[in-house]
């Protein structure tokens, strides 16, 4: 049978989609370069900052927010852990780390949480994002970082382009689900008294879809400092060098160092949000 | 009765489901909720409905589960877009509004309050009240001071900065209660408000509703699947079955006279004594005799045994109550031609009439325990009627269950 015939590729999707990039490369490169420009001034001003703030003042707006959020022991936790990372030498990577994954997640929630909205509020709108959810969680980051790479160049920009495109999906869901998981009774009672929808969704779905999203941008940080390494090996700065560093040179001490310190920014980076999402 | 119309609900359906268009067509060949079902997976949410609500009346809409009351209430602020038909409301057909003016008659025409509270866990109680008035753009300070006003209503101003979920059951429901009175709404729409209470908290509620209600007259749609609370709050009450309107009337008109077996079920668990009053039952049908110098014994004793009667209901000629005689009592001072003939003088001794409100319940030791019928007067002491003892069991056993009449009984 013909049909079951496998030992020719009949569809070269491979070829199909090299000539695509190719072909975007070639038109739109420019076009993709102004793309960046947003991230690109929003990074440089987070980077300009941790780096003129004292480590001091770093730490210490740290163990306020840790304070008021989450406790004492968070407190203890966060200050111990930052001047570790200071001690082993890491103190200027960890800043540009932090700065890449604040400025992710920032533009995370800025296009997240919008079309959170939307899905929540359109059975129609969630089942076309859902698939390209999905995809954005599911395939490999290596996969699409030889377009962005193509596209965006190499550096710390096309590194918080490729962890939006893998941290965003977080922070859609969990948008959407918070605001499904409003009581239907609730709409119905703000309707009846004359709320219009955008009444509605400010005055009720929102706010009491709030929890749930807070527990969407803690997932998106972590999310988006998992892709710290990946986002070093297209030339992104921060924790993520020595980690790659030592495994190209097997200094096996170095890539330790890198991986605690970013252990360590995560749990401190968790407890706080989860703190503040609980509040 | 010249009552003005407040709301008016003509021919009005509401159709769940895939096929709207089927299910009306079967509808109108006859078939029933089921049978609809099952053909079209439609559900017929209330078929062609028409009445009206008076203004300042309690309505009640009263009807078992799944019967369509929470989809007929929801329709009159089109929560639930109909199907067909039409509602006005002030003459206003609601059903051709748009948008803009929907959302303005919400805001200032009605107001809601929901079985399960439905109270905005995130905000204070204070804020909840004020709900209706933040969706119309009053600004901070006049909707507090509203708000606050709401809550005196219904006892809770002290609970202003709590959270809803500070308070127990029936308070909610104040707040919910207190948010809809906030607006000033003329008709006030109620899905089982109070069906979610414990039954000691219900009847306060209850009370507090018609306390509220005699100080301010609003029009309230009260949806209820519990007679007794029907009975105790509604001015009239409108049957539902299977998402027809069956009957409407008020509760007596609709207790002694129900339109089908599916009242009557409804009554079977409610004791009339509780409800019919006096002035319901009583008949005008005894002799009475109007004391005109007060010297006519003998015409009256005439007139009694012409009639057949041993009692006579004597009033003066602006029908006031005077007393009772008997032809006994008559026959007495007949008898004695030396003493004044003075039909006062013939008056039996023992007799309390009772009021045209008193219940059933109230009058039963009297009608028990005299021979006479005892005499029903109004507020102004006029003789209304009077009851028997053979008609206050006749009304007893018109509300009986009637099993023997159930036809499968009768077959072998
Ligand atoms: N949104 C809906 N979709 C489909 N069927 C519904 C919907 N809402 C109500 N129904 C059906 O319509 C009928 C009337 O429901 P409802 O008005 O809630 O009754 P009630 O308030 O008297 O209990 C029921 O058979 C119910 O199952
Ligand atoms: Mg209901």
């Amino acid at each position: 049978m013909r049909i079951f015939n496998f030992d020719e590729q009949l569809i070269p999707l491979d070829e199909w989609v090299q000539t695509a990039v190719d072909w975007l490369v070639v038109n739109y490169r420019e076009f993709f370069q102004v793309l960046k420009i947003p991230v690109e001034i929003s990074l440089e001003g987070l980077e300009w900052l941790f780096g003129v703030l004292p480590p001091f003042v770093v730490i210490l707006l740290f163990a306020i927010a840790a304070w008021r959020y989450a406790g004492k022991r968070v407190t203890v936790f966060t200050v111990l852990s930052f001047l570790l990372v200071g001690y082993l030498g890491l103190w200027e990577d960890t800043m540009t780390t932090l700065a890449m994954v604040i400025c992710s997640v920032v533009f995370c929630a800025v296009v997240g949480i919008p079309l959170g909205i939307m899905a929540g509020r359109s059975d129609r709108f969630e089942m076309f994002l859902r698939p390209f959810l999905d995809a954005m969680q599911t395939t490999p980051a290596f996969v699409y970082l030889i377009p962005v790479v193509m596209l965006f160049s190499i550096g710390t920009v096309s590194g918080i382009l490729a962890t939006i495109v893998f941290a965003l999906p977080p922070i859609i869901r969990l948008t959407n689900l918070g605001l499904r998981q409003v009581h239907p009774e609730l709409v119905e009672a703000a309707v009846a008294f004359g709320a219009t929808p955008w009444q509605v969704l400010r005055k009720v779905q929102f706010p009491l879809a709030m929890p749930s999203v807070m527990a969407g941008l803690n997932q998106t940080i972590m999310m988006a400092l998992s892709m710290v390494v990946i986002a070093a090996l297209i030339g992104a700065g921060g924790l993520g060098n020595p980690v790659v560093q030592g495994l190209n040179t097997l200094e096996i001490g170095l890539a330790t160092i890198g991986g605690l310190s970013i252990v360590l920014l995560a749990m401190v980076l968790d407890r706080i949000t989860q703190g503040i999402a609980q509040k | 009765m010249t009552e003005e119309v407040k709301v008016s609900v003509k021919n009005l359906f509401k159709i769940f489901g895939p096929h709207p268009k089927k299910a009306m067509g079967l509808l109108e060949q006859g078939l029933d909720k089921d049978a609809i079902f099952e053909k079209t997976e439609t559900t017929i949410g209330v078929q062609k409905a028409s009445f009206e609500i008076f203004k300042g009346e309690i309505f009640v809409i009263m009807g078992l589960s799944g019967s369509g009351k929470s989809t007929m209430v929801r329709m009159l602020n089109r929560l639930i877009e109909p199907t067909s038909g039409q509602v006005f409301i002030d003459g206003e057909d609601i059903i051709s509004m748009d948008n803009d003016q929907l959302v303005k008659m919400r805001r200032k025409k009605m107001s809601m309050v929901f079985q399960s509270f439905a109270l905005m866990p995130h905000m204070t109680v204070l804020q909840n009240a004020a709900f209706g008035l933040e969706m119309d753009g009053f600004d901070k300070k006049t909707r507090e001071e509203r708000a606050l006003q709401a809550l005196e209503q219904v006892g809770l101003e002290a609970w202003a900065a709590s959270m809803p979920d500070e308070l127990s059951g029936g308070m909610q429901q104040r707040v919910g209660l207190a948010r809809g009175l906030a607006v000033d709404p003329d008709i006030l729409l109620m899905d089982e408000a109070f069906s979610a209470l414990d039954p000691l908290i219900r009847t306060e509620m209850q009370d507090e509703l018609l306390k509220l209600q005699a100080k301010a007259k609003r029009t309230i749609v009260f949806i209820s699947h519990d007679l007794d609370e029907a009975m105790r709050i509604g001015d009239r009450i409108a049957i539902m079955e299977g998402g027809s309107v069956i009957q409407v009337g008020t509760p007596d008109e609709i207790l002694q006279n129900p339109a089908d077996d599916y009242v009557r079920a409804f009554f079977r668990g409610v004791d009339p004594t509780n409800i019919l009053t006096a002035g319901d039952i009583s008949v005008d049908t005894q002799v009475t005799i109007v004391i005109t110098d007060g010297k006519n014994s003998r015409a009256a004793l005439q007139r009694l045994i012409k009639n057949d009667r041993n009692f006579g209901y004597v009033v003066d000629t602006t029908r006031k109550f005077q007393g009772v005689v008997s032809t006994d009592s008559l026959r007495e001072i007949i008898d004695h031609p030396d003493q004044p003939q003075l039909i006062a003088n013939a008056y039996l001794d023992g007799i309390v009439p009772a009021h045209v409100n008193d219940s059933m319940q109230d009058i039963l030791p009297e009608v028990a325990s005299h021979p006479w019928p005892l005499p029903i007067l109004n507020d102004a002491d006029e003789y209304i009627g009077a009851v028997s003892k053979n008609l206050f069991l006749r009304t007893l056993q018109r509300n009986e269950p009637e099993e023997s009449e159930e036809p499968e009984e009768m077959t072998t």
